[in-house]
């Protein structure tokens, strides 16, 4: 009996073993699991500003949120059926690889290590951001060149920090830099004059702007060192999905060219027939997703189009659109043929 | 008697005795400690004038009570928060019957609960938190019919259930052996309570705020304490393997920081079992608990090295068996000798659980952050009440530790 045990025991350690080689994940598309399961689940940042964070009411909002909802919508046909999971920006990663979450929007910068190396797809971005500086206004300084000498406050762990290092030395000035542990303290330290400028995304430096003790006496520098396209993430090798969350992200876009809002949609009749593949009258751009074919009116039923997104969660931090305007009015929101 | 009112009664000199006597003689005895003294009171004066000067007219406090809910119990769906007073009712329902049956120490607390209870009860007002666009304000609303606010009348049926099992307790003795099974199923009840089941089932991803904590700090204080019995005996034990084991499982825990034991626990567990995905909340219990249980064990071995021989001795030679002699002779006095350390952890472990938040769970730090997103630049007001609410819970466990102790007379024998 004792021997008879004793083989149990190694047959099943050996099977615990090989398990993970075993493991099949090539036949489920994350688009099945998710209808399977009935609810999206989506990998947001709990603490930025117009991005994601708690409402009063435990509601989870922002701009990252709202694409989750949106997605939630597309599939499922009802945006409150997805749970948001706060992720920091060391676990994001591993998350969406181990499957812990559907899709990652969580302010992550569309980078070719990330795309390559990290098992990460990444969607259209759906915020061009930049890393600029922000310095009081009585300094006289105009441009970059003119920082030689000065303290630039930046966040730890950061590309940011980085990217500030790279820029004043191919400029050949000298910096001293103060690498701040929490946002909190960077901004509350710059405020004190600690600091004689900050240097961050330009959309933080705007919001933050407004809750230093006297926001008229700083500027921020029409300079932008850095391209920061955040984009919605999806695990790498999984093309369904990828498209999924992708042509949500269109439709915001393509729904703002054509106005179509979150009052509209829901009783929309159009005679220009891209609006009708749209919103499913005709055609079957629906099924060629695996989706049903009134997706883009629930998405925009849910949220709205890309402004009303935009207007709701970024522009009370006073952020202007910027380059996040449509490609019609000169920004970069190009949405692709609904064809 | 006659010669005594003959005696003039003199005051002592004032600058002898009293307050002016005792500033003379420990302020201002010599000439540097006058000094000192006068160093040190325009420090405090400086310091205090600071944070009086920023508490009343800086600080705008209306970031605490607009997000006192959210503080509370963080995400946790709105429509679902019936859950949590069912769960307040079972505790309530136990902790009246304790205080019933056993008096002294339970008898006080539950007192200082019940009053807590009471004060929130009639506090005749209600937070109206305003929001228009991107300002947001609070207004209190005075209303003397206090009890049309919900929280209100949960809240009154939380002190008459603790009045009625109190006098049930009081009456009914016999319970007792039912109590104590009732606390320790009580966990998984709540546990169940809180999750529910079927179409409104809350996932532990909305599980928050100082709920959070005290789950996670409350398992971990409670399994972590068996556990590093378990394995403190195990050390001792004199199978080489059994000891060995155990000796590499403290050590190794211990000389690990509990940051990296909670990412291990959140990245690699689901890296290494592919099939499940375990939940976040649990892992992180798991975390915490088997890093409190090692610390609680060399703790505890200090408690049993400090029983000298002759209580086993003594113990096997009235015919106990190793397990009886443990239980009843030697561990009550070995805990006892020890329990100010195993509190001391309690409350390491309860401020512990705020590193979950660097995780990614939202926890009362966790929360702080998010309302932070929000409330640009309340940094400061937020930090500083959630410190107070850390130190309002590590204080009581402080003080309920010395009752024990005074109660149990240690250090008096």
């Amino acid at each position: 009996m004792r021997k008879l045990g004793f083989r149990l025991l190694v047959l099943v350690l050996a099977f615990l073993m090989v398990s993970p080689l075993l493991a099949d994940n090539h036949g489920d598309s994350i688009l099945d699991k998710v209808k399977k399961r009935g609810r999206l689940i989506c990998g947001v940042n709990k603490e930025l500003p117009g991005f994601g964070y708690l409402g009063q009411d435990g509601e989870w909002k922002g701009f990252d949120v709202d694409f989750g909802r949106a997605i939630a919508a597309a599939v499922l046909g009802d945006s409150s059926k997805v749970e948001f999971r706060s992720l920091k920006a060391a676990d994001r990663f591993p998350a969406l690889q181990t499957g812990e979450i559907d899709v990652l929007i969580r302010n992550t910068t569309w980078t070719l290590t990330r795309d390559t190396a990290n098992g990460a797809d990444f969607c259209p971005p759906n915020f061009y951001d930049g890393q600029g500086f922000m310095l009081r206004k009585g300094l006289e300084i105009t441009s970059l060149k003119d920082l030689d000498g000065a303290t630039i406050g930046v966040t730890a762990g950061s590309t940011t920090e980085l990217n500030l290092a790279d820029k004043m030395r191919t400029l050949g000035i000298k910096v001293e830099s103060i690498v701040f542990e929490e946002t909190e303290t960077l901004y509350q330290s710059y405020d004190q004059g600690r600091c004689d400028a900050v240097t961050s995304d330009k959309s933080q430096l705007i919001a933050r702007k407004q809750s230093l003790k006297n926001p008229d006496e700083h500027i921020i520098l029409d300079v932008t060192i850095s391209k920061e396209p955040l984009a919605p993430v999806t695990v790498h090798g999984d093309n369904k999905w990828n498209d999924v969350v992708s042509w949500v992200v269109y439709a915001t876009f393509f729904a703002e060219e054509h106005g179509i809002t979150k009052a509209k949609v829901k009783n929309l009749k159009s005679d220009n027939p891209e609006i009708q593949r749209f919103l499913g009258e005709t055609g079957n751009i629906g099924e060629q997703l695996g989706l049903p074919a009134d997706w883009a009116r629930n998405a925009i039923g849910a949220v709205g189009h890309y402004g009303e997104i935009f207007e709701r969660n970024l522009t009370p931090l006073g952020l202007p659109r910027g380059v996040n305007k449509p490609w019609t009015e000169g920004g970069l929101l190009y949405a692709m043929p609904f064809r | 008697m006659e010669e005594q009112a003959d005696i003039q009664q003199i005051k002592p000199p004032t600058n002898a005795k009293g307050p002016v006597g005792w500033l003379r003689e420990n302020l201002f005895n010599t000439w540097y400690n006058a000094l000192l003294t006068c160093v040190a009171l325009l420090f405090l004066y400086f310091t205090f004038k600071g944070i009086l000067t920023w508490a009343f007219t800086e600080a705008e406090w209306n970031v605490i009570p607009a997000n006192l809910q959210l503080f509370a119990i963080g995400p946790y769906p709105r429509d679902q928060v019936f859950r949590i007073w069912i769960c307040l009712y079972i505790l309530t329902g136990l902790l009246g019957l304790s205080a019933g049956i056993w008096r002294g120490i339970v008898q006080r607390w539950t007192i200082v609960v019940g009053s807590i209870f009471l004060v929130f009860l009639v506090i005749p007002f209600e937070i109206v938190p305003r929001q228009d666009s991107n300002y947001v304000s609070i207004e209190f609303r005075f209303n003397l019919i206090w009890l049309i606010f919900e929280s209100r009348r949960w809240l009154l049926g939380n002190i008459a259930i603790l009045i009625v099992t109190f006098f049930l307790g009081n009456r009914i003795s016999r319970l007792r052996p039912w109590i104590l099974g009732g606390w320790i199923l009580s966990f998984p009840i709540i546990m169940f309570v809180l999750h529910g089941f079927g179409e409104n089932a809350v996932h532990t991803s909305l599980w928050g705020g100082l709920m959070l904590t005290l789950i996670l700090a409350v398992v971990g204080i409670a399994v972590s304490f068996p556990l590093g019995v378990f394995l403190a005996l195990c050390r001792q034990s004199k199978l080489p393997a059994i000891k060995w084991v155990s000796i590499f499982y403290i050590e190794t825990v211990r000389g690990v920081p509990l940051i990296t034991i909670l990412f291990m626990g959140n990245t690699l567990i689901t890296i290494f079992i592919p099939y499940f995905t375990i939940d976040q909340v649990l892992k992180m219990m798991v975390a915490i608990t088997l890093f409190s249980a090692a610390y609680m064990a060399e703790n505890v071995r200090g408690g049993l090295q400090s029983i000298p021989r002759g209580q086993h001795e003594a113990a096997q030679a009235v015919g106990l068996n190793y397990v009886q002699s443990m239980l009843f002779v030697v561990l009550p006095q070995a805990l006892r000798a020890v329990i100010p350390a195993i509190v001391g952890q309690f409350i390491a472990l309860f401020k512990d659980t705020s590193l979950v938040s660097i995780i990614g769970l939202i926890d009362l730090l966790g929360v702080a952050k998010s309302i932070l997103a929000e409330w640009l630049g309340r940094h400061v007001e937020v930090y500083l009440f959630i410190a107070l609410i850390y130190f309002i819970f590590c204080f009581a466990m402080s003080k309920v530790s010395q009752e024990i102790e005074a109660e149990l007379g240690v250090g008096k024998r």
